[in-house]
């Protein structure tokens, strides 16, 4: 391959691997900017996902769907929907009692809500891998220099057209406005007649739907779903949330992008090797922690008056 | 006389074992302008917040036409009519002017409505039509309160509560805006007023209470108030200290 077409084929990955990161990054985002939690179970969600992904599949695939896209469309449908209500029913049942204790208290509640999702699907696994079969071909095809699956096509552009959506939920619709308007001033917006806690209740939802829909398209893309899946990528989502600055929606996308590009390049230095990725990201993590804490797009708390 | 559409019934207000209201009542008449004075910590700010519910009652009633109110979440006593513009404006910083006045109505569903009822508060606060595409933090402060206020109208309340609307404002800027206070209630909308500025206020206002540490000391028409020796010397002039 010459150096044009590796750097195609790294972006394209990066890129994809990236939007992967983003849209799971999107509900740490979401989450801390509306009652600044560090929801350490929303990679659990994005198992979970994965997991309830997987159920709803192997009922399309032995019913007579016929077309495997079809069958995953409505599987990622599925479970974007119930996770997205077991998102709820967490804030609800865990965190929203917590809301006016300490910080710490709702910190270690989001640590045990964690190992409690964890360990459920550990024990109902066995903690062992299991296939996610799609039934789809695994053909590639040429466009230039660039070589692509239908795959990776269709899941980059699912991925893009979700963050999309979402964009225009939250700078468009009255909902998104006020989750905007709680991050910055909680107080206020209760005396604009807004229902704070339905606000948070719907934050929860579109986080964990959005964390679901890359958990299924994970599997699609791997082939495989276990119980400690979440781990890395969760960590990762929380660099990408951290280095496109907290809170801030497009700054979580754009983080999420940047760290796959990151990794997708730094493969390819010499001596470096995939072996390091893992490596690579934290030290870009700890760079920004050091030299702009506000992430990409954050900047320093506003002063009010 | 009118009636009364808003009335606090021995209300009492703590911050943990601070009491900051001491069992007060007062009653405000549709479409009156009432205000409330007092120096600074004398409870003022806690009287509003008691009524819009963000530090709820410890003892007391709080009535809104007749109706219980006290232990209502502040949402819905908004959706009733009675909105609170808070001490310091509290405008969205980082939102656009419109997307703040947006906000405001965010309890109508009707969004044909919403447009409307922006072009009324543009046509009452001209300034901000020209910056709504602005950042709320760009704004002077003076402008900000206009649009603190402009938000508040969005809701077609009831009842106005404006927590010192003067606070910070060069003198010129505080007549304009209880110019348009007074405008407002012209409209039909009745005014809780809390003032520091006790000679700006008891001009505009039908009527006055006067609150220390607590407890209301006073209270009268704002046309004999404003005469009152000891209202005079302790707050007309005085200076309000930045917080
Ligand atoms: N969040 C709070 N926690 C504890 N005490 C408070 C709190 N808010 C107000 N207080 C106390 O309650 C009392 C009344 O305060 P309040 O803000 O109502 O006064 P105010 O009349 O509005 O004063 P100002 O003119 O300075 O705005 C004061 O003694 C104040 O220190
Ligand atoms: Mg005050």
């Amino acid at each position: 391959m010459t150096l044009w077409e590796i750097f195609l084929q790294q972006l394209f990955n990066g890129l994809l691997i990236g939007s992967f990161y983003g849209l799971v990054a999107i509900g740490y985002s979401m989450v801390y900017g509306i009652i600044k939690l560090l929801n350490f179970a929303h990679a659990d969600i994005y198992m979970g996902g994965a997991f309830v992904g997987l159920i709803a599949l192997s009922f399309f695939a032995d019913s007579a769907i016929g077309n495997a896209w079809l069958g995953i469309v409505l599987s990622l449908l599925i479970s974007m929907f119930l996770i997205g209500i077991l998102g709820v029913l967490i804030q609800r049942v865990a965190y929203r009692p917590m809301l006016k204790a300490p910080r710490l208290s709702i910190l270690i509640t989001a640590l045990a809500v964690s190992m409690l999702l964890y360990n459920t699907v550990m024990l109902l696994t066995h903690g062992q891998f299991r296939p996610f079969r799609t039934g789809l071909t695994h053909d590639s095809f040429f466009v230039g220099a660039l070589r692509l699956t239908e795959t990776r096509v269709v899941l980059l552009v699912a991925a893009i057209l979700l963050m999309f959506i979402l964009h225009q939920f939250v700078t468009r619709s009255m909902y998104g406005k006020a989750m905007r308007a709680i991050s910055l001033d909680r107080d206020t917006c209760q005396l604009m007649g807004i229902n704070v806690y339905k606000i948070v209740a719907i934050t929860f939802f579109v986080g964990s739907a959005l964390a679901a829909a890359a958990g299924v398209m994970a599997g699609v893309f791997y082939g495989t779903v276990h119980f400690y899946m979440g781990f890395f990528i969760g960590l990762k989502a929380f660099t990408a949330a951290v280095i496109g600055g907290i809170g801030i929606l497009p700054g979580a996308m754009l983080g999420g992008l940047l760290l796959g590009l990151l990794e997708s390049f730094a493969t390819q230095i010499p001596f470096i090797g995939s072996v390091w990725q893992n490596v690579f990201s934290f030290v870009f993590l700890i760079l920004f922690l050091i030299f702009k804490p506000t992430g990409i797009l954050g900047r320093a708390e506003s002063e009010r008056m | 006389m009118s009636e009364v559409i808003l009335e606090l019934r021995d209300v009492e207000t703590r911050y943990g074992q601070i009491y900051a209201l001491r069992g007060i009542n007062f009653q405000v008449k549709k479409g009156e302008i009432v205000t409330l004075l007092g120096a600074n910590g004398a409870g003022k700010s806690t009287t509003l917040k008691t009524i819009s519910s963000l530090v709820p009652a410890s003892a007391g009633q709080v009535l809104f036409m007749g109706r219980d109110i006290t232990y209502d979440q502040p949402h819905s006593i908004v959706e009733m009519g009675v909105i609170h513009v808070p001490e310091g404006r509290m405008i969205f910083k980082e939102l656009t002017v419109r997307e703040n006045l947006e906000l405001g109505s965010f309890t109508l569903k009707n969004n044909a409505e919403r447009k409307r009822r922006i072009d009324h508060v543009f046509e009452i606060f001209p300034v901000l039509k020209e910056r709504h595409k602005q950042m709320g933090g760009f704004l002077s402060g003076g402008e900000q309160q206009m649009l603190a206020i402009g938000r508040a109208l969005m809701t077609q309340p009831k009842v106005l509560m404006l927590d010192e609307p003067s606070l910070g404002l060069a003198p010129i800027l505080v007549q304009t805006i209880m110019k348009i206070i007074k405008q407002i209630n012209d409209e039909g909308t009745t005014v809780l007023l809390v003032e520091q500025n006790a000679k700006a206020a008891l001009k505009l206002a039908n009527r006055g209470y006067v609150l220390e540490t607590g407890e209301i000391v006073m209270d009268g028409n704002a046309a004999v108030l404003i005469k009152d020796e000891s209202i005079v010397k302790a707050y007309l002039g005085e200076e309000k200290h930045p917080d």
